[in-house]
């Protein structure tokens, strides 16, 4: 127990008296949550319109001024040909090209019905996706209004009308903040937890001290110990630091317990921190954990839920999300803060990362050598 | 009784393609109590043999023991009773002088007033700089902590890995007299470096050149093996002269020494004879027998074995 204590006596000394880690333990949740989630928006704006009307009718113009109040585009320009237009894709000064033919108004009015023409600059495949999903929902909207100005309808329609209205749950006014925020802060806390605890054990391997100290009979898990405490205290330091800025930065009070998050935090941390410990045993110098943190941490982010959507990826990547800890903490984390979910309900994620931790922890032990 | 023995030791690195023998059948013992010194170039294989000793690397053939127990089979024990300085500072820099110490006892489980007579001679030299960082400290207070700290748990073997190498000549001599100060404790202590003219303050040294040894004596006895006459020579044109030295027929062995060129002759020839010879081409050389030291002998040793 002495020993222990002097090693994490050690090891808090060390970590206090490093400035640059002590900034970045505190600057970089800040500087994180306060930037990336405004960024990190899956709204597209500012679209970039480029329209060709060959119409210059009342109902053209009509369209032009719905599309354009809707807030997500920006007329950019309104050219005579088709060809001008797309130059301006070509430039990419435009996003979209909405074509109006000529004959748009007497066509609507005598036929019934016409068609418009739309392009789509689909380098930014989201934005292409959205822009022109946008688009057609208003030039929809944009036709039934014109319908209901001509037709008297009668009491009943004649025709069977499903019109779709949708509510979102939990997160009534889809801020995108009160889902991505959470979701930063499970991947500040890993960071911590795994990359900065196995950058720390390298260094000692760098600057030969571990050898100093496995000539002495100190016990292997006194030693990883010594190790893991003082990151599992913080890696929930983040948390709190986080929590207190998402609270005072978006307002965002967890919907759930306190209690929980901290419960799941905690046995989360044993798992990375014993994913860090594993990264050390298998490198030899901060230069190669550092590489390997990289690669695993896009892998983490990338494969974890965090922007995009698991349900919409192929098996295989699916599969990969399931072996992924960050998948479960920014599940549980979003379940808690939003729906409010209880010990209950995350209850099978809590088992799964706590068999992460077994798992990852034998293993790093097991590996970890005092002599080679 | 037997401090240190090791037995036909061997030792490779790398797969098949690059081979590397760091030790090659090493066979030695160390007396309790002595002041053994491994003396070899870089790359002789000192390091590993240390290494093996303190029970950081696992040997792939022969025996060692440290006190009497097995390297391989007790090496949980070996770890309470050896201190190892490795050739690298290798404490905690950004710990201070007193925590590097306190630590290092605390894992011993002892504490530094009670076994502070054992590192006073050393540590009261760095004490009063005891809050500086380890970091900030030259190369022979730097020299000294880690020796405190190898010291701190009071252990029966001590294993220096080249303590010496990069420390100037004057903490060198000081770091010498500190080790036979310790010697008078009754630590057996084995020490490794490649300067050759520390040997003679040893009371053994055993010279290895990769990874064998090739002669463990006490540094007199080392000296008294050499037979060979030996001439010093000097002149004002120094390389010419080495040259036309190893054209001279009884010439076994000539290198550069210093100021003058030592010649190891072959048997029947004298001092007369290199002056005789040298009389065309360096009228001026001043040429004398001389004994042979230490580094003469042991460049005579590893020139017979490689």
């Amino acid at each position: 127990m002495r020993t222990l204590r002097f090693l994490l006596q050690k090891e808090f000394r060390q970590i206090f008296r490093d400035p640059s880690i002590l900034r970045i333990i505190f600057m970089m949740p800040a500087i994180q949550l306060l930037i990336l989630p405004w960024a990190a928006d899956y709204e597209v704006k500012n679209i970039q319109l480029s329209v060709v009307d060959h119409d210059h009718s009342q109902y053209s113009r009509q369209l032009l001024n719905k599309v354009t109040s809707s807030g997500y585009f920006q007329l950019q320009d309104y050219s005579g040909s088709y060809s001008n237009a797309l130059q301006q894709v070509e430039h990419d000064k435009a996003d979209l090209v909405l074509e109006i033919p000529a004959d748009f108004e007497k066509k609507l009015i005598r036929e019934n019905e016409s068609t418009l023409f739309m392009a789509i600059n689909a380098i930014n495949g989201v934005k292409a996706n959205l822009g022109g999903a946008y688009l057609r929902s208003i030039i929809q909207d944009y036709n039934r209004e014109v319908r209901l100005k001509w037709v008297q309808l009668p009491r009943f329609s004649p025709e069977v009308q499903i019109e779709v209205t949708s509510s979102n749950w939990f997160n009534a006014a889809m801020n995108y903040k009160l889902f991505m925020v959470p979701g930063i802060l499970v991947v500040l806390v890993t960071m911590v937890g795994s990359f900065l605890a196995s950058l720390n054990i390298v260094r000692e391997k760098e600057i030969g001290t571990i050898e100093q100290i496995n000539v002495t009979p100190i016990k292997k898990y006194h030693f990883i110990l010594g190790k893991l405490i003082p990151f599992w205290v913080l890696g929930l330091l983040i948390l709190t630091i986080g929590l207190i800025i998402a609270r005072l930065a978006y307002g965002i009070i967890p919907a759930g317990s306190l209690l929980v998050i901290y419960t799941f935090a905690a046995v989360y941390l044993l798992a990375v921190l014993g994913l860090g410990l594993l990264l050390s045993t298998y490198t030899s110098n901060q230069q190669q954990a550092m590489l390997l943190s990289f690669f695993m941490m896009m892998v983490f982010i990338l494969l974890s839920g965090l922007y995009t959507s698991i349900d919409s990826m192929p098996a295989w990547a699916r599969a990969i999300t399931k072996v992924n800890p960050v998948t479960y903490f920014i599940d549980v984390m979003r379940m808690v803060v939003l729906k409010g979910s209880g010990l209950k309900d995350i209850s099978p994620h809590l088992f799964t990362v706590l068999g992460f931790a077994v798992v990852l922890n034998s293993w790093a032990v097991l590996h970890y050598k005092k002599r080679s | 009784m037997v401090s240190v023995k090791v037995n036909n030791l061997t030792k490779h690195y790398g797969k098949k393609k690059e081979l590397t023998q760091a030790l090659s059948g090493v066979s030695f013992n160390v007396a309790p109590g002595e002041l053994f010194g491994i003396i070899g170039p870089d790359g002789a294989g000192k390091t590993s043999l240390f290494r093996i000793l303190t029970t950081l690397l696992l040997p792939d053939g022969g025996s060692a023991s440290v006190d009497g127990l097995d390297v391989v089979k007790d090496f949980k024990a070996i770890r309470h009773r050896v201190g190892y300085m490795p050739g690298r500072f290798s404490l905690y820099q950004d710990l201070t002088i007193e925590e590097n110490l306190e630590f290092f006892a605390t894992i011993f489980n002892t504490s530094i007033e009670e076994n502070y007579d054992l590192i006073k001679d050393i540590y009261s030299q760095i004490e009063p700089f005891r809050t500086r960082k380890a970091g900030k400290l030259s190369g022979g207070m730097k020299q000294k902590l880690a020796l405190s700290c190898a010291l701190i748990h009071k252990p029966s073997v001590l294993f220096l890995d080249e303590p010496t190498t990069g420390v100037d000549a004057v903490s060198r001599k000081e770091f010498w007299e500190m080790l036979r100060n310790l010697k008078k404790q009754g630590i057996t202590i084995l020490v490794s470096t490649p300067y050759m003219d520390e040997a003679s303050m040893c009371d053994r040294v055993a010279l290895i050149q990769n990874g064998a040894i090739l002669s463990v004596d006490s540094p007199e006895g080392v000296i008294a093996a050499f037979k060979q006459p030996l001439v010093a020579v000097k002149d004002a044109n120094m390389l010419p002269l080495l040259n036309h030295l190893h054209h001279f027929e009884g010439t076994q062995d000539a290198y550069p020494f210093g100021e003058y060129h030592h010649v190891v002759l072959k048997d029947g020839y004298a001092a007369a004879d290199v002056s005789n010879y040298l009389q065309h081409q360096h009228a001026q050389a001043e040429v004398q027998s001389i004994k042979a030291d230490i580094e003469d002998c042991f460049i005579a040793l590893m020139k017979q074995s490689g």
